[in-house]
């Protein structure tokens, strides 16, 4: 990283030659006013200084134009993987203030920025060459489609007048990504390709977040220009106006005032836009209880006692109970995703429900929306708590509540005779942490027991995959999350992976790089040998045939991570549990601790999927 | 789960190699609390498109035909967005034209659908996401709509192909020994009938360009649109572009 402050300024060469498009605007003077307005924001930050000083500079190429406007844009740290049509944008890169991260795969790099947007609040960068670079970034941008995060991806292509021809690495990235993204470009030209930029990496956080492309054929970013690029802003008419309608707020407020057994579901875009204080202010100053979904985990603190923690497939008993019976259900910023509802006929059957989303697309798209109030979470939130004159008589609520959380209690038993529980490897980490630790994890049973068992209090110290649900995010997303931690100062926080065996294996090759960048993260391997949710479902819906979910043979984790270069571990025993924990927080670098943990665990409670929330079973023969 | 039921007959029962987890499940008491029908549930119900129903009277929306428009900026890829959209969503389209309009860069797209009223709402407010998307709203049912077929009948019998093209105010493009084409333009209703009295001359190849609508008088096709004032208007000699077709030509 020591390259990344040498100057690129004699490399200036002369005005552009023939690179121009036919029909792209004329060429405008370097305006400075544009720049200074796209970093004004960020004055305070003395890592802004490098990044202004770089936006002033003229690029000479489209490739520096590219770079030009991801500094303007702000972007610090980037992750991304070489290859042939993306080397210009990498050669500018050079000389640039962003923080490149070499993954060890596209896939990796695309989970990585998606997990520094969600702990940052930024958008996060990756960039990938054309053809098997794009392709392998697509898993990564779906699943920041599916949960709404900020995702800036760069990717090389053949040069403009191959393309269509099958060139070597060419892939239709337009085509393949379109489905999966808020909008993608295809850079047309050398003078508009910063401006493209620019409006990309804006336009993915701009409303409701999520992931934007810019295709950049390398005739585009090595042709030259001397244009610098306009400040960062989004598309026309991208810009939502944040207040909802001041009568439907009445409307709504009247309602949560008329109700006996009110409650609040509060999602991700809680989260997304840092509505967490106006959540919590919405729930105390009314005495309402809280549930939240599992991307809104963070939203609203789970020790609150008013907290019923996150509600759905695996949810508390407490939680899908209270949304069962409710009678006014106010959603915020979800989009009740199945996994959240179970069967939509049995999803709150009595509430009048108040939905709000700064998307008006997601308004009655699955549950209808009695009131939709569209706006901003944070927003919103503040006008409800404004026009609520008397709090909900909900007293008696709270204490059926209070009753589901005795009746319900999460727990899991420890027999003498049976292997190391999940669960309680879960609980001890929380433990051994501060509450601002940041939690990734991968896709299956480790990951609900994480969400399950650990006891989270702050926004954006979640970080998994939920709607997408990809399997072999925990690792890559740990790096993304570490970096945003160090980036913005943190370096004593915690990041620890929580990742099944076989969500491990899918992105295992991340650790190369932890190591590489001397990253303090702790992972923790839930290792049962088996694809687990899988066989959970094969042990209740397909007579215990293990098809394809048994590996029935794991590599040695410890040992693993040792020829990574990171500290392994392995722990069967309780206890060893506390002290290897304690060890790897205190290893000040990558460090893997493969916990064999009991192969027959069972997550539970459980909706089964098209189920009733209300009816979820407790264990197996329930099902 | 009985035998009959079993989705992988041949599969020979795996419980003496495998680690058998199921076996040690089921001996598990699981998580405490009262079992599932032990709980109460509220009687309320919602229907498929999650409204709260009234079990006595279990009403859901029927689908209907609905007339779609959208201002589009005329960028490339901006039809297969919207197509992209339309069949990923699973929307029930019939058909879909496209062209340019008075305003320079601006194209008009039309769909009919046939979708319950909630599934229309989704169409527009997903159409309206997409970035080249200007302005989305559907057609009252006294829009004028029209359609353009092309008719190649065969020709033994010109004269009386000639007297019902005359009937629906057709026009005769092209008069052959053997085929003779046609042009009709009308509503959905007119075209069908035209097509069914056209069978007995025997219908060679048809093709159809589908509805196109305005709103009728001084309303506005789609919400905000200013009719004519927005732009210089489009000159015919521009090209369209490579995203979009014109639906039909001056003969």
């Amino acid at each position: 990283m020591t390259t990344r402050d040498e100057p690129t300024d004699s490399e200036e060469t002369a005005a552009a030659t023939g690179s121009a498009d036919a029909g792209e605007p004329t060429h405008e003077p370097p305006s400075d006013a544009a720049t200074d307005g796209g970093t004004a924001a960020a004055e305070a930050d003395a890592a802004e200084e490098t990044t202004e000083a770089a936006a002033t500079r003229t690029p000479t190429t489209g490739a520096e134009s590219v770079i030009a406007a991801l500094e303007a844009a702000g972007a610090e740290t980037a992750f991304g993987v070489q290859g042939g049509a993306i080397m210009p944008v990498y050669d500018a890169l050079y000389a640039s203030s962003v923080h490149h991260v070499t993954m060890a795969h596209e896939q990796g790099a695309a989970h990585a920025a998606d997990a520094y947007g969600v702990v940052s609040g930024e958008t996060g960068v990756c960039l990938a060459t054309s053809g098997p670079g794009a392709t392998n970034l697509v898993t990564g941008i779906a699943d920041a489609s599916m949960d709404s995060d900020a995702l800036l991806a760069l990717t090389g292509q053949v040069p403009t007048e191959l393309v269509g021809n099958d060139a070597f690495q060419e892939t239709d990235t337009i085509g393949v990504t379109a489905p999966v993204t808020k909008h993608n470009y295809f850079a047309s030209g050398t003078d508009t390709v910063g401006d493209t930029v620019g409006e990309a990496f804006a336009y993915a956080e701009t409303g409701r977040p999520g992931p934007t492309l810019v295709d950049l054929p390398k005739d585009v970013t090595l042709g030259e220009t001397d244009r610098t690029p306009k400040p960062p802003e989004p598309p026309a008419g991208a810009e939502v106006d944040p207040e909802a309608d001041p009568d439907a707020v009445e409307r709504a407020a009247r309602v949560i005032e008329d109700a006996e057994r009110p409650l609040c579901l509060f999602g991700g875009g809680v989260i997304k836009s840092d509505a967490a204080d106006q959540a919590c202010r919405f729930a105390h100053d009314h005495g309402i209880p809280v549930t939240t979904t599992m991307p809104g985990i963070g939203s609203f603190p789970e020790n609150d006692p008013l907290s019923l923690s996150w509600a759905g497939m695996h949810g508390t008993g407490y939680a899908n109970m209270a949304i069962t019976h409710t009678d006014c259900l106010i959603a915020v910023g979800t989009r009740f995703d199945d996994r959240l509802t179970g069967g939509i006929e049995t999803f709150a059957p009595e509430a009048e429900v108040i939905h709000i989303d700064i998307d008006p697309a997601e308004i009655s798209k699955n549950v209808h929306a009695d009131h939709p109030l569209i706006g901003d979470a944070g927003s919103v939130l503040e006008q409800l708590i404004a026009a609520i004159d008397d709090d909900p008589d909900a007293e008696a609520w709270r204490d059926r509540c209070a009753d589901w959380k005795e009746e319900y209690p999460m727990t899991y038993a420890m027999p003498e005779d049976e292997p190391l529980k999940p669960q309680f490897v879960v609980e001890a980490f929380d433990e051994a942490t501060d509450d601002d630790t940041i939690v990734t994890t991968g896709v299956g049973q480790h990951q609900m027991w994480a969400a399950q068992f650990w006891t989270y209090t702050e926004p954006r110290t979640w970080v998994s995959s939920h709607g997408l649900g990809t399997m072999g995010y925990g690792v890559p997303a740990a790096v993304g999350a570490r970096l945003a931690a160090d980036t913005a100062g943190d370096t004593d926080r915690d990041v620890v992976c929580f990742d099944g065996d076989g969500s491990f294996l899918m992105t295992i090759q991340e650790l190369s790089v932890a190591v590489r960048e001397d990253l303090d993260i702790t992972f923790a391997v839930l290792n049962n040998e088996y694809i687990g949710m899988v066989r959970q479902w094969q042990d209740a819906f397909f007579e215990g045939r293990h098809m394809a979910s048994e590996y029935e043979w794991m590599p040695e984790f410890d040992k693993l991570a040792e020829a990574f270069g990171a500290k392994g571990w392995a722990v069967s025993e309780y206890d060893a549990v506390a002290d290897t924990i304690e060890a790897a927080l205190a290893y000040d670098g990558p460090s893997v601790i493969d916990f064999r943990i009991d192969p027959a665990e069972n997550v539970y409670p459980m909706v089964p999927s098209g189920g009733a929330n209300g009816k979820f079973a407790l264990s197996e023969e329930q099902l | 789960m009985s035998g009959a039921d079993d989705p992988t007959p041949n599969k020979p029962d795996p419980g003496s190699t495998h680690r058998d987890t199921r076996g040690k499940n089921a001996d598990r008491p699981g998580m405490p609390g009262p079992a599932p029908e032990e709980r109460p549930h509220p009687e309320g119900r919602r229907n498929s498109q999650g409204i709260r129903i009234d079990p006595a009277v279990e009403a859901e929306h029927e689908p209907r035909r609905a007339t779609i428009s959208a201002l589009v900026e005329d960028e490339p890829g901006v039809l297969s967005r919207v197509s992209g959209l339309v069949s990923r969503r699973q929307f029930n389209i019939e058909s879909l034209t496209v062209g340019p309009t008075t305003v320079e860069g601006h194209s008009r797209i039309t769909m009919v659908v046939e979708e319950s009223d909630p599934g229309i709402d989704q169409i527009e407010k997903q159409l309206a996401k997409l970035k080249p998307v200007i302005s989305v709203g559907e057609l009252h049912d006294d829009a004028v709509s029209a359609e353009l077929v092309l008719l190649k009948v065969r020709g033994e019998e010109p004269d009386k192909v000639h007297a019902i093209t005359e009937m629906y105010g057709g026009q005769t493009l092209d008069a052959g020994p053997r085929t003779i084409t046609v042009q009709l333009t009308g509503d959905e209703q007119k075209i069908d009938d035209a097509i069914d009295a056209f069978e007995q001359f025997g219908i060679i190849e048809i093709a159809r360009t589908g509805q196109t609508a305005l709103s009728r008088g001084d309303t506005q096709t789609v919400p905000g649109e200013e009719p004519g004032t927005s732009g210089e208007p489009t000159s015919h000699a521009t090209d369209v572009g490579e995203t979009t077709q014109q639906p039909y030509h001056d003969p």
